[in-house]
């Protein structure tokens, strides 16, 4: 293990994609995700990558997905009205199956919004803010060592899955500062070269693992990419059987693996009668608020999903019939989600969106609330 | 005629989509007699295209190809070509495409002289979603979306990528397809952003509307109207052909190597 | 040692945020837990600025800090939002020359002259960030002057890390004078009481 050092969310990030392996970086300035951008545009050119600063998001993420399709590892990070403008291109890299990831440091909105207070009112943009059915994976860091590590986590995925990851923070996290202790060893993923020669080459095959090889531009296997449905060899049909085929894949590609991709932390839920369910900045306060309420006698426990899409249902129906409270800054986008799950009665809400994260005390006055009910 | 370069396209994808008489056809052949002119290694060679008729050119061609998003082929070839120099990276766009929905990238590709050699097959109109007018149809021209006459004046995309800061820029029709093949090559050869617009024309859209009986009376307007440098312009719809400007300046990918080369005797 | 919570306020460009920041950077130094973080509007400069620290060998969830021990106030206009309504215990410390019009205060406070030292010793205030510091530190008494002097070592824009140890020294040494006369009127108004 290292020293311990005192970092940045958004500089671990950086950080944490260097570690990856991070060659290309393209992006456009915006609060509050810029460190990311700077730190980037100083350290790759230092490693024999690229930064470049794009004329707007749009481009941003056109540019990555060019980029990773040569083979390298390929990263932007914006803010909610950036994160909007990337959903057309985010979307062609679900469809042609890119891997690249986006960070998006919500801040308030909608629109221009508050550029410099967190929200987390992003979630269902994650979700679907590209047109479409579609897979997605999006992480959610609570603290500055796990924007670092999860940094790495979400180009693993990425690489494995072919698919852009969402690393979806918030301006409190990061911003913050606190201890990172940068781990000694690192699991790399790399994606799935080809093992077959050019000619035999199915860009896009529909084989048991439904994710199939990805071939560097360049290197020899000539193929076609592109937005439209398309068969195996990548090339567009609007033929129904095909499109069927294309579709059931995509769509489904990620349940085999939901496992390792969905990754929540548990705390005191065993005999907790009232579970808070929380995630990124809005968890730091549901944590400190867990500790003041056990401290009263009162069986509270948490319940955070880290892999916050695809949701970790599987994980969390463990838990019927218990009380559930969800905390976050929004208007209860995560709390419709459990609400499918346990239905209304079971799922109260906690909610705050004028820019101020959710403290401690408002949490605990809500589980008092509750638990007296 | 089409053995000559039958290795550089997928023959399977065959036929295209495009309607009888159009020009990307022969506009095609031209970038694709260009290519086997430079004896370019096809593992090599990029095509990126964004949305439209225009650029569903490389679906049919045996490089690595990709058709993106409307009007973001710019940005897209900016990342490959960013991200490995080497490769030769071709961009393919229709008028609307380029100059519309992808206008600011078109200018800050041109600002950045990034390496691409960008065609924009300009056939006045929106071909693809039937006949709209975009932002190089001509004053009073028609379309579904003018039905009256276009009331705005069209960009000279030439003139437009050369003031952001491109450097080279030339200019054929698929009438002058040989000159067209010329003039990509030139255009690959410039070691910087050029810009080739390729005349085209679109019978079924644009020239059923604006008094053109067949896709011939098209193709014979280009004749016509196209001048050389120095020629007179008898018409104030003529147009010159061939290249229209050339320039040095620092390209993006090698200034971004020379800063990592700086910055790696710095740290020593 | 027990979670100590630090806010220090001003004006945008008065660099609290950098001191904030070599603040954390000495705690961690210390081995502790620390969160730091700050709120802040559009401004670049002016605007009434709020730096955070949090250190603690606890684990520190919320983040931000609510009722802080310790709170700096280099402006007016940061006094009047942040050094108003602190609990009995917290200490306050203003600038002197900044911040004039101040509500009375039974104890656990402090006017020190940090801009106007910076100012006599630099020509200019611009250290008087880092000096702020060394004042906050040392009345705080967690930290040790070792693990303060690291992070402005490590921290310190390049080219000033001379003067910035000089001004950390200097608000260390006020600080500490500061806290010998507090505790010494301290000792002689329980004498008077008894």
């Amino acid at each position: 293990m290292s020293n311990p050092k005192l970092m940045q969310g958004n500089e671990a990030v950086a950080e944490g994609a260097l570690a990856a392996g991070v060659l290309f970086y393209a992006g456009y300035p915006i609060t509050p995700s810029t460190e990311i951008a700077e730190k980037m545009a100083e350290r790759l050119p230092l490693v024999g990558g690229s930064f470049i600063q794009m004329e707007d998001e749009i481009g941003s993420m056109a540019a990555i997905i060019g980029a990773s399709l040569t083979g390298l590892k390929a990263l932007t990070a914006t803010s909610g009205p950036g994160f909007s403008l990337m959903q057309e291109n985010l979307g062609y890299a679900v469809a042609t199956e890119v891997p690249c990831v986006v960070v998006n440091v919500q801040r308030g909105g909608p629109s221009t919004g508050l550029p410099t207070s967190p929200a987390q009112a992003d979630v269902m943009q994650a979700r679907w803010g590209t047109h479409g059915d579609h897979p997605i994976i999006a992480i959610t860091p609570s603290t500055v060592q796990e924007c670092y590590v999860l940094t790495v986590i979400a180009f693993n995925l990425a690489e494995e899955y072919r698919i852009p990851v969402i690393l979806l923070m918030d301006e409190v996290i990061g911003h913050l500062r606190e201890k990172v202790v940068l781990p000694d060893q690192l699991t790399i993923v790399n994606r799935k070269k080809p093992d077959v020669p050019p000619g035999e080459y199915l860009p896009y095959e529909n084989d048991d693992s439904m994710i199939p090889a990805m071939a560097n531009f360049g290197d020899g296997y000539r193929y076609h990419v592109t937005g439209l449905t398309h068969n195996q060899k990548g090339l567009s049909s609007g033929n129904p059987e095909v499109t069927k085929s294309f579709m059931q894949r995509l769509t489904q590609k990620l349940n085999p693996y939901l496992d390792r991709i969905q990754m929540v932390e548990e705390v005191q839920l065993e005999d907790a009668d009232l579970i808070l369910i929380a995630y990124g900045c809005s968890a730091r306060s549901a944590m400190e608020a867990l500790h003041i309420a056990r401290g009263r006698g009162l069986k509270v426990g948490l319940f955070r999903p880290i892999t916050i899409w695809p949701f970790p249902q599987k994980q969390l129906e463990k838990y019927v019939g218990r009380k559930f409270l969800v905390v976050e800054m929004n208007t209860g986008q995560l709390a419709g989600e459990i609400e499918r799950i346990f239905g209304n009665k079971a799922v109260e809400r906690l909610n705050r969106i004028d820019g101020e994260l959710i403290t401690p005390k408002e949490v605990l006055d809500k589980i008092g609330g509750v638990c007296n009910v | 005629m089409f053995n000559d370069i039958a290795q550089y396209f997928r023959t399977d994808t065959l036929p295209h989509i495009w309607c009888p008489g159009c020009g990307i056809g022969t506009i095609t052949a031209a970038i694709v007699r260009a290519i086997k002119t430079l004896q370019l290694d096809q593992n090599k060679v990029i095509f990126v295209s964004g949305i439209g008729c225009s650029s569903r050119m490389p679906g049919y061609l045996d490089f690595n190809t990709i058709h993106t998003t409307h009007g973001r082929a710019l940005p897209f070839a900016t990342g490959i070509k960013a991200a490995r120099p080497e490769l030769d990276v071709f961009v393919i766009m229709g008028d609307g495409d380029s100059t519309a929905i992808g206008g600011n990238h078109l200018i800050h590709a041109s600002r950045r002289n990034i390496d691409l050699t960008a065609i924009v097959i300009n056939n006045s109109i929106y071909g693809m979603t039937g006949g709209q007018t975009s932002p190089l149809t001509p004053h009073d021209k028609r379309g579904t979306t003018s039905p009256f006459g276009n009331l705005e004046r069209p960009f000279q995309v030439l003139e437009l990528a050369k003031a952001a800061g491109a450097t080279y820029g030339a200019r054929a029709t698929a009438f002058h397809n040989q000159l067209l093949t010329k003039l990509v090559i030139d255009a690959y050869n410039n070691p910087g952003f050029s810009l080739v617009e390729a005349i085209s024309q679109c019978p079924v859209s644009y020239g059923r509307r604006n008094k053109f009986k067949t896709p011939a009376d098209m193709l014979l307007w280009q004749k016509e109207h196209a001048y050389k440098a120095g020629q007179r312009i008898g018409h104030e719809d003529d147009f010159q052909i061939g290249e229209i400007f050339s320039s040095q300046a620092p390209e993006y990918t090698k200034e971004y190597d020379k800063l990592r080369q700086r910055l790696k005797e710095v740290s020593r | 040692m027990a979670m100590q919570k630090f806010l220090l306020t001003g004006t945008g460009g008065q660099g609290l945020i950098l001191a904030a920041i070599m603040l954390a950077e000495a705690g961690i130094y210390a081995g502790q837990n620390v969160a730091q973080s700050q709120s802040y509007g559009p401004e670049a400069r002016g605007g009434a600025s709020r730096a955070e620290v949090i250190i603690g060998d606890e684990d520190i969830y919320y983040p931000k800090v609510e009722r802080p021990n310790f709170v700096l106030t280099l402006s007016q206009e940061a006094y009047k939002k942040y050094g108003l309504h602190l609990d009995e215990e917290a200490i306050l410390i203003v600038d002197d020359t900044q911040v004039t019009e101040v509500k009375p205060r039974s104890k656990n406070f402090y006017s020190l002259p940090i801009t106007k030292a910076a100012r006599a010793h630099f020509g200019s205030e611009q250290s008087a960030n880092v000096l702020a510091l060394g004042v906050v530190a040392s009345i705080s008494g967690y930290l040790s002057m070792d693990n303060v002097l690291q992070s402005v070592k490590h921290r310190a824009p390049k080219g000033t890390t001379e003067q910035n140890i000089k001004a950390l020294e200097i608000g260390w040494k006020m600080g500490l004078k500061a806290g010998e006369n507090q505790e010494n009127k301290h000792c002689q108004n329980e004498g008077d009481e008894s």
